[in-house]
């Protein structure tokens, strides 16, 4: 089927999230939608997928022009989605979660699961999915669910299938074999329309390449086309891929986790016997898929809960059974990972997020009563050096954009004098000109001599900040490697393959990705060509 | 046709599963703690003033629809249509008319004195409403919904009767005791429900319903015993408040009106710098608005939770100060009539701020004091009032209701979808 979008606008109030946007997708093409975070692609697929109503502008199916009231229209029409976060009931089993809202009845209104399952099993033997229909979503890892919300779409019989930023959650394992399900859809001759920011993975996959920037269409591309040239087309300017960083000059181990132990109220042990140690001067990077404990060590750091077992020494110093704001006032620097939920009151203004954690201490406070004025100096004085772009700092934190967000909470962590910077997703959604800046403040942190940890699931970041790696799986740390390692070592690591198998298994096969990366920096011969 | 389901375009679905851990590149939404209180703190002056004259509309219709004439005309509707809206108009205005008399000024009054009572009296009413709206709106803000005001305006009167009664003291210490008394009872009552939130995350709003049911029958059960009985009586009534331990009248022996009010204005103002200009605020606020952040800044939130109870325990319990010290005089198992939960709708539609608070008890003052002479004079019964305040709350609750009915262009992305579907339906 051919779907094309024409001149699609869409404002919400006075932003205009998508202005006058051409696409076309050809029957048996995967057609890469690439952009920013809010660039507007996903507007656009909500449009497509009859979520919104555009303001202007058309949808054509095969050259006839369609109107989609809701997604059961668009479903109908042919138009399958996968979602970023997955819509599927953890407690249901796969056959379910693929009947849902389409139950095949049989007589008496009763739904006939052998019918639904019947129809994952074929889907899943036509693709080689190997899902089993009877298994609980709630049991499946990540992959595994994503193919179920693809064998969903496909059962509503999708031509084509729209997949929101599907390798978020993926290891790099995990990635590889969804760009073989991709192909072998594609072969199949169903179109793809396959929404990222990830430069390496459009080039991977994709046939066509469509650029989006601040909601207009800047251009196409061939998957040829370079990293940089891809990344220059999406923000709109010539950008540093890497991160400019000198050579790491490590100073005496300051910071010491022993035997941390952190078992969760259901029993699970979330952080299992892990030790390490951070030299000043140095960035660790922790890498890991998400949720295999890394944000429960670094809460456990920080104080916000307590282990059952093991230290954490700063200077010889005992973080351990510290209140948070002691961990914090003894020299601790931290950027949550999520910044709306743990590192802003988005309602709060800029001035007073700038002051979360030191409101009630002088210069900004003498007993009770605050100083406004030095609060409001403190902000102006913040957002100038740490290049904050709000309109006034009495703005809600919550209005400014994500970059600039993570931005106040860097200003914030980053004012107190740091004998240790832990930083967790630290570019986390931010556009590319945030994350240059936010790396950039990080490694000048280390070169004050500062030890950082990063926790990072992306491996783009881990690669380019750490001077040393360790990797975390299921609340255990699989292995250390230096910075620079294989990607392909890393990922196996990530998915819990021990540092020695995973470097046998990495040289015998390289993933798409990890050859595309050779291939990359054999192409363009950069410093790190020879690593 | 009909709208489509818009999802929300600012809240992303919720990740699947646990193991489908939230591994996302778009902004996930502050966390949803409150989301209608936030709604209704956020939303404009206008709304609420729309909301206001939206409730009052629709009670006309409803004092249209009671009145005796009305009901009269209407069995001849469509001989004469006209006699209705006559006299539904007239029903209305009278009832109106003998509001705003009966609570701000009473043109018929022979005297200036008798002309300004009513506003007097609505000034007397307003006190325990400012007072306990004020407590209560400090924990809105800080993410507690206590709606225990009842309960703890009942402890903060038996603590000041007690002293009141039973210590004789000169006026400068009597009175001044009798608060403290207040503020001590409110408070540690109040402060029962912070404690257990935070040691035992037991909800506020369960802890303070039941602590409401206790003061009602320990102040049923006080007043048979000598801890407030009057000697020698056998009615549940305490003796009458002496005059040290009054809250001095502000006009004279003509007018109700006493002291209270002041204390109502320093509490809004004392609230006012609390919340606005120190450190205890600035920490309750920020627990109220996002804990998470609150408490990775290391911010005690269980310390803020209780402080919090304690301090709109403590104002709650002045306004039960101002009950027995000042408006009655003596202490009745009645003391804090509904005062409690009216404070609730006062501090939402004050918007939790002290002034709004303020002049939010005002209005309900006036409403409960021009009831009474709306009912005397024209027969419109009291209760019409307590509908009239509930529609407030309504509308107020609704901010994208009262938009919609007045076709308010909304702030904002997120309200533009609403503005939105609301047009279409209209065009469809």
């Amino acid at each position: 089927m051919k779907l094309e979008l024409r001149g699609i606008t869409k404002r919400f109030g006075a932003l205009v999230a998508n202005d006058h946007i051409d696409l076309v997708v050809q029957p048996g093409e995967i057609h890469a939608l690439l952009g920013e975070n809010g660039a507007g692609k996903s507007t656009l697929m909500n449009v497509l997928y009859g979520l919104y109503d555009p303001d202007e502008g058309e949808v054509l199916l095969d050259d006839e022009p369609r109107v989609f009231a809701g997604p059961g229209d668009a479903m109908a029409a042919g138009i399958g989605m996968v979602h970023q976060h997955f819509m599927l009931v953890p407690v249901f089993t796969v056959a379910e979660n693929v009947a849902l809202g389409h139950e095949p009845v049989k007589g008496g209104g009763l739904i006939d699961r052998a019918a639904a399952r019947k129809l994952v099993k074929e889907i899943s033997d036509r693709f080689g999915f190997d899902v089993d229909p009877d298994a609980l979503i709630e049991n499946l890892p990540v992959g595994a669910q994503q193919r179920v919300e693809i064998i969903k779409a496909l059962s509503r019989k999708a031509e084509v299938l729209i997949l929101d930023e599907p390798t978020a959650v993926l290891t790099p394992q995990e990635t590889d074999e969804l760009i073989g399900i991709m192909r072998q859809l594609k072969e199949s001759g169903t179109s793809i329309v396959f929404i990222t920011h990830k430069l390496r993975e459009v080039r991977a996959i994709a046939d066509r390449i469509t650029v989006i920037r601040r909601g207009k269409v800047v251009g196409e591309a061939s998957p040829t086309s370079t990293e940089q040239e891809l990344a220059s087309l999406m923000v709109g300017r010539s950008v540093s891929l890497g991160v400019d960083k000198g050579p790491a000059e490590p100073g005496e181990e300051t910071v010491q986790v022993r035997g941390l132990t952190v078992i969760d109220p259901a029993g699970v042990r979330q952080v299992d016997d892990v030790s390490f140690g951070v030299r000043r001067g140095e960035i660790l990077a922790i890498a890991g898929v998400q949720g295999n404990g890394q944000t429960e060590l670094t809460e456990v750091m920080l104080g916000l809960t307590q282990p059952v077992a093991g230290s954490v020494q700063l200077d010889g110093d005992e973080l351990v059974g510290r209140s948070v704001k002691e961990v914090l006032r003894a020299g601790v620097g931290f950027v949550p990972e999520d910044r709306t939920i743990d590192g802003l009151v988005s309602e709060f203004s800029v001035a007073e997020n700038l002051v979360l954690d030191l409101h009630d201490v002088p210069p900004f406070a003498r007993s009770v009563q605050m100083n406004l004025a030095k609060v409001r100096a403190n902000a102006e004085q913040r957002t100038v050096e740490f290049d904050v772009r709000t309109p006034s700092v009495e703005a809600a934190a919550g209005t400014l954009s994500g970059g600039n967000q993570q931005k106040v909470v860097l200003a914030r962590e980053m004012s107190r004098p740091l004998r240790l910077f832990i930083a967790s997703q630290p570019t986390r959604g931010l556009d590319v000109g945030s994350i240059e800046f936010v790396h950039q403040r990080i490694v000048q942190e280390r070169d004050h001599g500062t030890p950082v940890i990063i926790v990072s699931t992306e491996l783009d970041e881990v690669l380019g900040l750490a001077d040393r790696i360790v990797v975390m799986y299921r609340g255990r740390i699989v292995g250390e490697v230096p910075g620079g390692a294989d990607r392909d070592v890393l990922g196996l690591m990530m998915a819990g393959v021990p540092l020695a198998e995973a470097q046998a298994q990495a040289a015998a096969h390289h993933t798409t990705l990890g050859g595309a990366d050779l291939e990359a920096e054999h192409g363009t011969t950069t410093e790190e060509a020879d690593r | 046709m009909s709208t489509p389901p818009l999802p929300d375009p600012e809240v992303p679905p919720p990740a699947a599963t646990g193991t489908a851990a939230v591994t996302t590149t778009d902004e996930k939404p502050p966390p949803q703690g409150n989301t209608v209180m936030r709604e209704i703190l956020s939303s404009g002056w206008l709304v609420t003033v729309l909301a206001v004259v939206l409730a009052l509309v629709l009670s006309g219709v409803l004092i249209a629809a009671a009145d005796d004439d009305v009901q009269a005309a209407l069995k001849y509707f469509f001989s004469q249509p006209m006699d209705t809206f006559a006299a539904a108009w007239s029903a209305v205005s009278s009832a109106y008319v003998a509001l705003f008399q009966g609570a701000v000024f009473d043109t018929n009054a022979e005297t200036f004195t008798a002309a300004i009572k009513p506003l007097t009296e609505t000034m007397t009413v307003s006190i325990p409403l400012i007072l306990a709206g004020l407590g209560l709106g400090i924990g809105f803000r800080a993410g507690l919904f206590n709606i225990g005001a009842q309960g703890q305006i009942i402890l903060g009167a038996i603590f000041a009767g007690w002293v009141a009664f039973h210590l004789d003291l000169p006026a400068y210490l009597h009175l001044p005791l009798a608060m403290l008394a207040a503020i001590v009872g409110g408070g540690l009552w109040a402060g029962i429900a912070g404690f257990l939130k935070a040691r035992t995350g037991a909800h506020e709003v369960i802890v303070t319903i039941m602590l409401n049911s206790i003061a009602v029958y320990l102040i049923a059960y006080l007043l048979t015993t000598p801890v407030l009985q009057n000697p020698g009586s056998t009615n549940p009534i305490s003796p009458a408040v002496p005059k040290s331990a009054q809250y001095p009248l502000l006009l004279g022996d003509s007018f109700r009106l006493h002291a209270g009010f002041i204390v109502a204005i320093v509490a809004a103002i004392f609230v006012w710098w609390l919340m606005g200009r120190s450190t205890i605020g600035f920490k309750f606020r920020a627990v109220g608005a996002n804990p998470h952040a609150a408490r990775t800044a290391g911010i005690s939130v269980n310390a803020s939770y209780v402080w919090v109870m304690l301090v709109a325990g403590a104002l709650a319990g002045l306004a039960g100060s101002a009950q027995v010290l000042g408006t009655d005089k003596v202490l009745t198992a009645d003391v804090a009539a509904s005062f409690g939960f009216d404070a609730i709708t006062v501090a939402l539609l004050g918007r939790s701020k002290p002034l709004g608070t303020f002049f939010a008890g005002l209005l309900f003052g006036a409403l409960r004091a021009g009831g009474f002479a709306m009912q005397a004079r024209t027969g419109t019964p009291i209760d019409v009032v307590l509908v009239m305040q509930s529609l407030v709350v309504l509308f107020i609750a609704a901010p994208p209701l009262v938009r919609a009915v007045f076709r308010l262009p909304a702030p904002g992305p997120r309200k533009a979808r609403a503005a939105r579907s609301t047009t279409k339906e209209v065009a469809a």
